[in-house]
């Protein structure tokens, strides 16, 4: 098993995709698509790595990196951010808020698996 | 008329800008310096040998001096100077420029007002991009979705055995998607069609309507008599503008012909021939307020005014929302104009007709009456104070250029140094300056 992966993100079928395709490369995947229970739900699962939706139904991706940053139990989790807004100040956001990684919408599957892969062994 | 009278004051300004004495002018050209003087100030034509003679001793094309250049054009390629400073254009001969080679000069001109256009499109476009919601929502939207038939496509694309049921439900996912997506993209598609529209290809609104103004000269003939249409004449001059810029055009209109309906022509005609073209004069004799006076002045047709006659008009935050130059009284395209415009000083004294002979940095010697008044605009509220508008129309003051007689100062008339706008000014030590000027280093 190449460790746990938790994934937040509000889209169904990205979801679907992402977890298949994790899965299938020997990780353990687990979900969550509500932006306003998210940090308790990365407290209570401690994956290895975080696949992090920016835009979620109840709270922004980068409330939430901010407040897993000030956690001490989460401030190193390695996140892997993935979002549809690509411009320079976005990126700076997710930068300023501690982000390990940050991938535009739309991303290749081995694109996605590469950078889990490298912030599992960062 | 302008290009014959203002032989002399180009002389002049050349002389200056040369650094020649006009003593030493004078010995060159062959006269005496009090008769070089005469010529200078416009009092004494000049033409034939002299001229060339003249122009040889200041290394100018006569043609230079005698017809000189538009002011406009050469305020145009000022602005256009400054909106690139780090490029060092030679501004001391921007007049020689646009002189000996006009063309060009109005192809700078055109490409400066495209450039501004285009960077107005630009931000309009950015500023949607980043601030309509709906816009935001539905690219979000859309990329979502393409991210899930990507990622789904992807997997059932890649070599290696997949479960039937996986392969199924992949399938249905991005049969599901491509049917959002579909729909997503056609709203999108609806929408920017309905609110795109022609307003974020030309600029602001204010710019489509003052290119249409000026394309017609700013009078429309069809509505100097009664049976004038309004709509067919906003369809005809507006066909290709943005809604908004109809909108604005709609309402110019509809005041124009209000006024032309108060005052037609033949009125005015009679009462500028009794009165001359004083709009306190005239608004007494006709009954009508100094704006609308000011309004209809600067609509007449050229026979009808002993000289032609500009207009500016601003809200009360000072923004021009009409303008009509003349020759040698620019008015910026972009931005704040001059604040020492009597315009301005209209809207802290309403009511009041403020007048002032006024002579623009760099036009030569070239005074010009203006008069400005600011008025409540729309109907008077209840209780609370009313916004004004001022207007201030310009007229050549011929009584101040024959009678002058020194630098900067006319028999009887004092003359109040203005500009076209900050950047574009050369003047030193202005009380009114907003930001340095190109021209003339920090003040």
């Amino acid at each position: 098993m190449a460790g746990n992966v938790l994934v937040i993100e509000d889209e169904p079928n990205i979801i679907e995709a992402i977890s298949f395709v994790l899965k299938r490369a020997g990780w353990n995947v687990e979900t969550h698509s509500t932006g306003s229970t998210a940090a308790e739900a990365v407290r209570a699962k401690a994956p290895d790595v975080l696949i992090l939706d920016v835009m979620l139904p109840g709270r922004s991706g980068y409330d939430i990196l901010r407040e897993l940053r000030e956690d001490p139990s989460t401030s190193n989790l390695p996140v892997l951010m993935l979002t549809a807004r690509g411009q320079t100040r976005d990126r700076e956001l997710a930068e300023k808020a501690g982000v390990n990684r940050y991938m535009t919408k739309p991303f290749s599957n081995a694109e996605m698996l590469e950078a889990v892969r490298e912030l599992s062994n960062a | 008329m302008e290009r014959d009278t203002l032989t002399g004051s180009r002389i002049r300004e050349r002389r200056v800008a040369r650094g020649i004495r006009q003593s030493d002018l004078a010995r060159q050209a062959g006269i005496s310096a009090s008769y070089l003087n005469l010529i200078e100030h416009n009092r004494r034509r000049i033409g034939g040998k002299l001229l060339i003679n003249i122009a040889s001793a200041l290394d100018v094309d006569p043609v230079m001096l005698s017809e000189g250049v538009g002011a406009t054009l050469v305020a145009a390629l000022r602005e256009a100077a400054g909106h690139s400073p780090e490029i060092p254009a030679e501004m001391d001969r921007v007049d020689e420029f646009a002189g000996r080679f006009p063309g060009w000069a109005q192809l700078l001109s055109h490409m400066e007002r495209r450039v501004a256009s285009l960077e107005r499109t630009v931000e309009a476009l950015t500023d949607r991009m980043t601030h309509d919601p709906h816009l935001a929502t539905s690219l979000h939207e859309v990329l979502s979705t393409v991210t899930a038939i990507r990622s789904s496509a992807s997997i059932l694309a890649e070599p290696g055995e997949i479960e039937p049921e996986w392969q199924a439900r992949f399938h249905r996912n991005i049969y599901e998607d491509s049917q959002r997506l579909a729909e997503t993209s056609r709203a999108l598609a609806a929408y920017l069609e309905a609110e795109g529209d022609a307003e974020s290809e030309t600029g602001s609104p204010q710019e489509e309507l003052d290119a249409i103004l000026e394309a017609a000269e700013h009078r429309i003939p069809a509505l100097e008599v009664a049976e004038g249409s309004l709509d067919q004449v906003c369809e005809t001059l507006g066909g290709g503008a943005s809604s908004a810029a109809r909108s604005l055009l709609r309402d110019w209109l509809a005041r124009y012909a209000a006024d032309a309906r108060a005052l037609p022509i033949p009125t005015m005609e009679a009462a500028i021939a009794t009165c001359g073209t004083d709009p306190a004069g005239l608004s007494a004799a006709l009954g009508e307020d100094a704006a609308r006076i000011m309004r209809r002045l600067a609509a007449m047709p050229d026979a009808v005014l002993p000289e032609p006659v500009g207009l500016a008009v601003c809200d009360a935050s000072g923004v021009l929302s009409y303008r009509k130059p003349l020759p040698g009284f620019p008015m910026p395209r972009f931005g704040a104009a001059c604040p020492l415009w009597p315009l301005y000083r209209a809207l802290s004294r309403p009511v009041m007709l403020i007048a002032d002979t006024v002579e623009q940095k760099g036009q030569g010697d070239a005074p010009h009456r203006a008069i400005a008044v600011a008025l409540p605009k729309g109907p008077m509220p209840l209780g609370r104070e009313p916004l004004f508008e001022a207007v201030m129309m310009v007229q050549r003051d011929a009584y101040a250029t024959q009678s002058r007689v020194s630098d900067g100062a006319a028999s009887g008339r004092e003359i109040l140094s203005v500009g076209v706008a900050c950047r574009i000014c050369s003047k030193i030590q202005c009380e009114g300056r907003r930001e340095p000027s190109i021209l003339s280093g920090p003040a």
